[in-house]
């Protein structure tokens, strides 16, 4: 009887506690996905319907797409997004190529020094990106690289930070396979292509995911590098759209263009989420 | 042996010739450029070293106004964004059903170019002739003043900044805290429930103990990130972050290297190691104070 009565109060108290519980989460999940519900809105609103809300109202009837021509004839978005890609899969793809080829030499090969140059590039981590970047736009205006792709791809084509998770990757792989791949007379680069990748192919996907997200979202390097127009990436020229695109009133059109940069990477979320969420715990840093 | 140590010296070549390029030797170049005094970006030259950089730079307005714009922004986001994501990651831990959906959405900040979603903030804060904005909106309902937060007072435009920044940092938190949480061993919940502990004890003898290390790792990195705002401040206020008087340290940097007051790269260096210098030791004490509190 006292037993039935408690276990009762129990499940309330429970019960109590999970609806607080689901409310909590349910109002960050809406502060969370307020802001792109806001811009997916606005975006289909016409500029004078938009105008015209003193209060503005939570949905549409009538959607329109216009903004969305006139953010790809009026602004440059198209060359901006292009651009972005270019650089977006240059940069990767070079890096990739960096990373592997270093890591596989502090992983499998033996030379005399290596703990040491490895032990220097440890250290290098540490080296804020803002101490860095004065010189090295004084080396790329130098070189004659500004409004160059070269110029904003080549000082973020290495990292240390994924050398080392790919160093530690290969390192689990057996030795023993190395070994017999000898015997057989396998060279070094066969090896690594044939065996080592293929094996570390869940760490070089999210590395380059992780690659991908941090060009696609990089602002601070190419505003420094970029001034010609037909340069820019996303984040510049959305900069560029908000300060001197469709005049400062045509907000409906400003945020048909957020969308289009915005969906890309939330696409590849949304595909790889898992993945995505697993390498930013193990090596992102954002806050 | 001989031809293979050869070879994996051309294995590491790109990897050392990037870094020495664009990472080692402007760490070096940064020093000397913030002790040449009068340096002119145009015809190269200098005409003496000393500590005037450091000095001009500390006596600037600009960079004085953004020395406290970051550490305002540092004090308050910190604290409340960590605090803010024990209290989801809990939340997330406890249930069952809608985790992985919950999951998914507090995640896409993350993903998100915040240049372009700052735009969105701006536009819900903002005032303009036609609408004082859905924000305002919403504050004069529950019978408030309405005020500009994109060009009204400092402390509106701070409370913005502050606002935007959380909402940008969270994912990260909440990613590493949920993890944390889960991997607590079970069984300590299982024996505190045997013994009838009551929830608050459990959490603060056995979560809390359990995941110090990874609220630290947090903490720490959170701090550094937020000495190092930039670009959510640009997001929202504009490039000419000078005249909003928005800046931050290294805005500043930034302004002084290029741009409407660029130019100046002494400057910029002697702002960026005052910078690096301010964020060591913030993170010394930091890891001085974590070191006796983790221990148990």
């Amino acid at each position: 009887m006292d037993y039935e009565k408690d276990s009762l109060r129990v499940k309330r108290r429970g019960r109590v506690r999970s609806v607080i519980t689901y409310a909590l989460l349910g109002l960050w999940a809406l502060i969370v996905l307020f802001p792109f519900y806001w811009m997916l809105l606005t975006s289909v609103k016409s500029y004078s319907a938009y105008n015209a809300e003193y209060i503005p109202s939570f949905f549409t009837l009538s959607p329109i797409l216009q903004n969305y021509v006139d953010a790809f004839t009026t602004v440059n978005l198209a060359r901006y997004f292009v651009n972005t890609v270019i650089f977006t899969l240059a940069t990767t793809a070079i890096m990739m190529v960096v990373i592997i080829f270093a890591a596989y030499a502090f992983a499998r090969l033996d030379f005399p020094g290596r703990d040491l140059v490895f032990g220097l590039f440890l250290s290098l981590m540490m080296i804020p990106a803002e101490l860095v970047v004065i010189t090295n736009f004084v080396t790329i205006t130098n070189w004659g690289m500004r409004n160059t792709f070269w110029g904003l791809i080549l000082p973020s084509v290495t990292s240390v930070f994924y050398i080392y998770l790919l160093k530690e990757n290969f390192e689990q792989i057996p030795e023993e396979l190395y070994k017999a791949a000898k015997v057989d007379g396998t060279s070094d680069l066969k090896y690594l292509f044939k065996v080592m990748l293929p094996i570390s192919q869940p760490t070089v996907v999210t590395i380059v995911i992780l690659k991908v997200i941090e060009c696609w979202n990089s602002y601070v390097w190419p505003r420094l590098i970029t001034d010609d127009e037909t340069r820019f990436l996303v984040s510049n020229g959305i900069q560029e759209i908000r300060e001197n695109g469709f005049g400062r009133e045509n907000i409906p059109a400003m945020m048909a263009a957020v969308v289009v940069i915005s969906v890309p990477l939330i696409v590849l979320f949304l595909i790889f989420r898992k993945k995505i969420m697993a390498g930013v715990s193990r090596g992102g840093t954002k806050g | 042996m001989q031809k293979k140590n050869w070879k994996a010296w051309l294995y590491l070549l790109p990897a050392i010739a990037f870094l020495s390029v664009f990472m080692v030797y402007p760490l070096i170049d940064v020093f000397v450029y913030s002790f040449e005094e009068g340096y002119n970006s145009a015809s190269q030259t200098f005409w003496g070293t000393g500590l005037y950089n450091y000095s001009y730079v500390l006596h600037d307005p600009y960079f004085l106004q953004a020395v406290k714009n970051t550490f305002i922004l540092v004090i308050i986001t910190v604290p409340v964004s960590t605090g803010l994501a024990l209290l989801i990651s809990l939340g997330l831990n406890s249930i069952r059903r809608l985790r992985d959906f919950f999951q998914t959405v507090f995640f896409l900040p993350y993903v998100t170019n915040t240049l372009a979603v700052g735009m969105v903030f701006m536009i819900l804060f903002k005032k303009t002739p036609y609408s004082d904005g859905l924000i305002n909106l919403l504050i004069q309902f529950f019978g408030g003043q309405s005020v500009d937060f994109i060009d009204g007072p400092y402390w509106a435009k701070i409370l913005v900044m502050c606002i935007y920044t959380v909402w940008v940092v969270m994912p990260f938190k909440i990613l590493i805290l949920t993890s944390a949480l889960a991997s607590v061993p079970q069984d300590y919940y299982n024996a505190a429930r045997v013994d009838g502990t009551p929830p608050l004890r459990i959490f603060t003898r056995i979560t809390l103990p359990m995941i110090a290390p990874m609220v630290f790792y947090l903490v720490i990195t959170g701090f550094i990130g937020a000495f190092k705002a930039y670009s959510d401040e640009v997001a929202i206020f504009g490039t000419n972050l000078n005249a909003a008087g928005m800046n931050t340290i290294v805005g500043y940097v930034y302004d002084m290297l290029y741009g409407d007051s660029g130019g100046y790269p002494s400057y910029a260096s002697a702002a960026a190691l005052i910078l690096f210098a301010i964020v060591l030791t913030i993170t010394v004490i930091n890891l001085m104070i974590g070191r006796k509190s983790t221990q148990f």
